[in-house]
């Protein structure tokens, strides 16, 4: 570098001169355009517009020019410094794109390689269904009771108006607790839970009751001793069997689509008055006779059966303290065992009972 | 119930061409359910004739078989040639020929083939070849008044028939016999119904002494008798097939025509020898230990509660339930006596189930009987025995008792609408009664209504409306949704344990449904200590395998038998857990109440009945076994082990949002002394987790280090807080400071973490990060190394504060656990 040009003499200061500055923009333009990667463009930046590159050096000297003429050589210089670092910017700008092109090409993986080390778990159907009847109760302001799987003889029959002579009391029924004068069974339906709930709660009473429940059936494909029922009950002013009927409708095309009907065929069971019988109408084949008769899931009938239903009998609303005179109501009950099924073509009672992880696994954590 | 149709159209109107499908589904909307249609015969095909032996020329073959060569006029310009192996025949009886392209029952194809050196063009048939009773070793003869040469064999004989198989309610016990199905068809179909029990009937007089020491179990008793009756006759052909068809097997004339008659009108029958009685026929309820042989040839001994036909000798007959073997029509009886009777249904019942004896008469009697049949039904096979059979009714009846007189029953004639939901005028409702034998009067807006003898399950005024509804018809009632009251929604314990489960699931569990059953065995496979109170069971009366006597009280049995399951099926890795009720016997149990159902228990008398009930709280297990995470080509996986048992157990908490306890745990069963641990809820055990005891594993055949964890989840819900309050935290800078301690290997490093946690407030966390055992530090001791986060909620901490806390949170370690600092 020149000395400072102290006495104000006109000094000729060789790289300021127009052609010579121009010499070096050329040079690092050349040499930027030849760059081909971060690294080399980084050491043309250092040897083509650092402070000790031609042009940082022929910048420094401008000052040692007299007054009159900085301002040419000063616009010279910069126009050639603002040149380069343009072009730097844009080669830089390119070359970056090309390297994170590079990089992430690098990186690439096979994304269809199984990540399965983790275990997957799931939910019983049983339990799935069992909480997927209920929401469709609650969704309706019913709510969900429970009550012990061992219960009081007087509560799973006596007060159910099962008589002391009903056959379904005996050993070859009912599981009893040893000794048999202890009163105790294990439950065979869930209506102890309906008579516990009118016994201890006071009208309008809407609930559904699933829960699992006890037969003394050997296992088979298509029995179990342990099963499941979901019961509802509902004890109100003025219910009558229309209304067991729309609550019925609705629980059908609620868990098996929309346009699923129900009927009614006479029946008995102690515990209502009148009874029935509830036929769903095939979810599949939708009794279509062109399809009835091959259908699989109702067998051809074009309906199956579901489960019990009626009017409470009022000898159970009195034993279970709900004043007939002013209250009435319905109750039904289903086999969700049986309910899953036909709704899932299972074939075999054994396969829901036998714990192989294999059946429970696709049905995830719903249903 | 099996209903031959020929045989209910005797008694109703059903137009000619009414076809079954329309009849069964009629018959299923009045409550008798159809089960099945029997086409009898259905599968008969081609000729099958009436033939006349011409000639039978007997010919013995040299495999020492005897064969008669026949020539049978079958109505054709020449007789046919038939080889025939039965001998009960001779030249000119009219027998049943199959000709060559007849079907006999079974599919079982006539032919004309070769055999015994002749072409045998056709088949001379036996009754068992034709689907019908009979003498089954020999072909049929048919009586020479019965038909002509030529005739149809299938129609004379009845071989084509429909039969209906009902499916009767309890209550629908008039359903048991022709006349009452075919009471309710003429109901269904509004057409006649023709009685046949609508006979005269003398009264008067005796006709053989009875007497009836127990009213109450036996209200009525008619006895009738028949002499010079004479046994050799045969059944009628028809009588004979009917009782066939309807599912009895013909016997003989005199017990054909009782069997047809408990058909007809659903009263059964008992036919006596009278010239086997001795004295007076007495019922009475049998002294224990009494024995008597019945008609099956069984010797039964018997009890208190079973009623008895008796004579002098002692024990003659199970009322209503099975005749005895001494007095029994047989081959030469030619004096009867008829009884017909009435018993009480729960204690026929009763003896037929302990007899295991379900007979036709029980099956009817069970369900009760019209009590006003005894005199017509005595009557009526009284007049078919003489009938067919010969003899004389002698005169006099001996009636014991009358059927009891049914009383009216009051209520609104609105009731039926109201209970149905349908709109039911009164007049409506006045002729579904009396369709269905009521008699009705009216005050009024009120029914005075007194149902027939033979509906004794019409009591309550909710009977009366369910016998309007099936007339009006169950599809007729409209579909309205009821709206409920406002609900609260699932309740939090339930919302709780779906979270769990889902929660378990979402960690790879897979839940099971075990049965609750249990045993001394698995006690013993678990290593239960004789006094463990888990080895106190609810034991049952009827347990379907004396290995499992009673209720489990714990899940881990049943779950263990599913990994067991699964590894036997080849799935290697397996995690299960189950969520589900144990039960425990209550010290000192106490027998639950049994209450009258005319009004409501008192509270206390409910709460006597809670307090009977064992204690039987919700549970939730786990296990695994396996490769907890796989293998694979990200490289090792991790075999399961106690820790995920005892993670699996603080999953649980963190879901339900609960701090838990843990202790190690040295000798609980059936855990691993050294690998399992307790956790208290405060201060409550609400369960344990580890490695299982390797005798546990051998002994249910899962794989070692297989690892399981039970919890009280009852306790665990309970705790779990209804509202979490929000957490203050500070957004100061954190200050990290490691700390390596060493301990004795006995010291716990919840211990240490506890000590660490609770020195400063300004610990904002603590966390174990490595364990260390080896050269570095001295035998019997382990190097915890724990990372600690510390921070103030108001300021920037600086060197000497966060130096100070590190220190006082070494300190408190050393000063719980011994714990020195590794330097």
């Amino acid at each position: 570098m020149s000395a400072p040009n102290k006495d104000y003499d006109p000094v000729e200061v060789t790289p300021l001169h127009a052609d010579q500055v121009e010499s070096m923009r050329d040079a690092a333009l050349s040499a930027i355009a030849a760059a081909d990667s971060l690294e080399v463009l980084k050491q043309v930046r250092h040897d083509h517009a650092g402070d000790r590159s031609a042009l940082g050096l022929a910048n420094r000297e401008i000052g040692a020019l007299p007054p009159q003429a900085r301002k040419d050589a000063g616009m010279r210089v910069g126009q050639a410094r603002g040149a380069v670092n343009q072009a730097l910017a844009a080669r830089t700008a390119i070359l970056e794109q090309q390297h994170e092109t590079t990089a992430l090409a690098e990186e690439a993986v096979d994304v269809t390689l199984p990540w399965d080390g983790a275990p997957v778990g799931a939910r019983h159907p049983l339990t799935t269904m069992g909480e997927t009847v209920a929401d469709i109760f609650v969704a309706m302001g019913w709510e969900v009771a429970e009550g012990p799987e061992v219960e009081a003889e007087w509560l799973n029959f006596d007060a159910l108006n099962l008589g002391p002579d009903h056959p379904a009391r005996t050993l070859q029924d009912t599981f009893w607790v040893t000794p048999q004068k202890a009163a105790l069974v294990l439950r065979t339906h869930t209506s102890p839970v309906q008579a516990r709930t009118m016994l201890m709660r006071e009208p309008p009473i809407y609930v559904v009751c699933p829960g699992r429940v006890f037969r003394t059936d050997e296992l088979d494909a298509t029995h179990t001793p342990v099963f499941h029922q979901v019961e509802g009950l509902a004890i109100d002013e003025g219910l009558t069997m229309a209304h067991l009927k729309g609550t019925l409708d609705h629980f059908a095309e609620a868990m098996f689509g929309e346009g699923t009907t129900t009927r009614f065929r006479p029946s008995y069971f102690p515990f209502t008055e009148p009874s029935a019988e509830v036929d769903l109408r095939c979810f599949v084949c939708k009794g279509d006779p062109a399809l009835q008769r091959e259908c699989r899931t109702c067998r051809g009938e074009g309906w199956i059966e579901w489960g019990g239903c009626g009017v409470v009998n009022p000898r159970v609303l009195i034993a279970c303290g709900v004043d007939p005179e002013r209250y009435s109501g319905f109750a039904f009950g289903m086999g969700l065992d049986r309910t899953l099924m036909f709704r899932h073509g299972i074939a075999d009672m054994r396969d829901m009972v036998d714990g192989d992880v294999r059946f429970t696994l696709p049905f995830g954590v719903e249903l | 119930m099996r209903v031959p149709i020929d045989w209910l159209r005797q008694y109703v109107d059903l137009p000619a061409d009414q076809s079954i499908e329309d009849l069964t589904e009629k018959l299923t909307m009045l409550d008798l359910k159809l089960e099945e249609v029997d086409r009898v015969g259905a599968d008969i095909q081609g000729s099958l004739v009436i033939g006349k032996v011409l000639s039978a020329e007997k010919e013995v073959h040299s495999n020492g078989k005897t064969i008669n060569w026949c020539q049978v006029d079958v109505g054709e310009a020449e007789p046919r040639g038939i080889v025939c192996g039965a001998h009960n025949f001779g030249v000119g009886d009219l027998v049943i020929a199959a000709l060559p392209g007849a079907t006999l029952p079974g599919g079982f194809q006539i032919a004309a083939r070769e055999t015994y050196g002749h072409t045998s063009d056709g088949m001379i048939c036996s009754g068992a070849e034709l689907g019908i009773g009979g003498d089954p070793s020999g072909i049929i003869v048919l009586d020479p008044t019965e038909a002509m040469v030529g005739d149809d064999a299938i129609e004379l004989l009845g071989l084509r028939a429909d039969v209906i198989d009902l499916e009767v309610n309890v209550d629908r016990a008039y359903a048991l016999s022709m006349r009452g199905v075919a009471r309710d068809a003429a109901l269904g179909f509004g057409v006649a119904f023709h009685d046949p029990a609508l006979i005269d009937v003398p009264s008067g007089g005796e006709s053989y002494p009875i007497r009836v020491d127990d009213a109450a179990a036996c209200p009525v008793f008619v006895a009738r008798t028949v002499t010079g009756f004479d046994p050799t006759r045969p059944t009628p052909r028809h009588i004979a097939r009917r009782v066939e068809l309807a599912g009895m097997r013909p016997i003989s004339l005199a017990v054909d025509i009782t069997n047809y008659v408990m058909l007809e009108l659903g009263q059964p029958i008992h036919g006596y020898d009278r010239d086997k009685l001795r004295g007076t026929i007495v019922v009475r309820k049998a002294t224990a230990g009494e024995r008597l042989t019945t008609l099956d040839g069984a010797k039964r001994t018997l009890s208190a509660d079973d009623l008895l036909i008796t004579d002098d000798r002692g024990p003659i007959g199970l009322a209503g339930v099975m005749g005895g073997a001494d007095v029994e029509l047989g081959d030469f009886t030619t004096n009867i006596v008829i009884e017909a009777a009435h018993f009480d249904p729960p204690m026929i019942a009763r003896t037929a189930r302990l007899m295991k004896l379900p007979s036709e008469a029980s099956k009817r009697f069970e369900r009760s009987v019209d009590p006003e049949l005894p005199p017509y039904a005595a009557q009526r096979v009284a007049e078919l025995l003489v009938e067919f059979g010969g003899g004389t009714i002698e005169d006099g009846v001996t009636s014991v008792g009358v059927a009891p007189v049914r009383k009216p029953v009051t209520f609104d004639v609105g009731l039926a609408a109201r209970v149905t939901g349908i709109a039911i005028d009164a007049a409506t409702v006045i002729s579904a009664l009396e369709a269905n034998g009521c008699l009705v009067t009216v005050d009024g807006t009120m029914l005075s209504v007194t149902p027939p003898s033979w509906r004794p399950d019409l009591v309550d005024p909710y009977d009366f409306a369910e016998e309007v509804l099936r007339v009006v018809g169950y599809d007729k009632v409209p579909s309205i949704l009821p709206t409920a009251p406002a609900g609260r929604g699932l309740s939090a314990p339930q919302r709780l344990r779906r979270r769990v489960g889902i929660a378990l699931a979402g960690a790879g569990f897979v839940e099971v449904k075990s049965f609750p059953f249990a045993g001394p065995a698995d006690w013993d496979n678990l290593g239960l200590p004789a006094d463990d109170a888990r080895r106190r069971q609810v034991l049952l009366e009827n347990p379907l395998s004396a290995e499992e006597p009673g209720l489990t009280t714990t899940l881990l049995p049943g779950l263990l038998k599913a990994l067991a399951l699964n590894v036997g099926r080849g799935q290697d890795d397996i995690a299960v857990f189950e969520t589900g009720r144990v039960f425990h016997p209550k010290a000192g149990s106490i027998d639950a109440p049994v209450y009258g159902v005319s009004k409501r228990p008192t509270d206390e008398e409910i709460a006597a009945l809670d307090a009977a009930l064992p204690d039987q709280p919700q549970r939730i297990a786990i296990a695994l076994t396996g490769e907890r995470t796989k293998s694979g080509w990200w490289g090792k996986g991790r075999k399961a082990e106690w820790a995920d048992a005892i993670e699996t157990f603080r999953l649980v908490a963190r879901t339900l949002n609960v701090a838990l306890e843990i202790t190690a745990e040295h000798d609980h069963a059936p855990w691993h002394p050294g690998r399992s641990a307790a956790f208290h809820l405060n201060g409550t055990l609400v369960g344990h987790a580890g490695e299982l005891h390797p005798r546990v594993c051998k002994a249910y055949g899962v794989r070692a280090h297989t690892a399981a964890a039970e919890i009280a989840i009852d306790d665990l819900i309970n705790a779990s807080p209804d509202v979490t309050p929000a957490p203050v935290f500070s957004t100061y800078p954190v200050a990290k400071e490691d700390v390596a301690l060493v301990v004795d290997d006995a010291v716990t490093a919840e211990s240490v973490h506890r000590a660490l946690a609770g020195a400063s407030e300004l610990i904002e966390s603590v966390r174990l990060f490595d364990v260390y055992t080896g050269d570095q530090v001295p035998d019997g001791k382990k190097s915890l190394a724990f990372s600690l986060r510390l921070r103030a909620t108001d300021r920037t901490l600086n060197d000497e504060e966060i130096k100070a806390a590190r220190d006082a949170a070494v300190a408190a370690a050393t000063a719980a656990t011994g714990a020195t600092q590794r330097i």
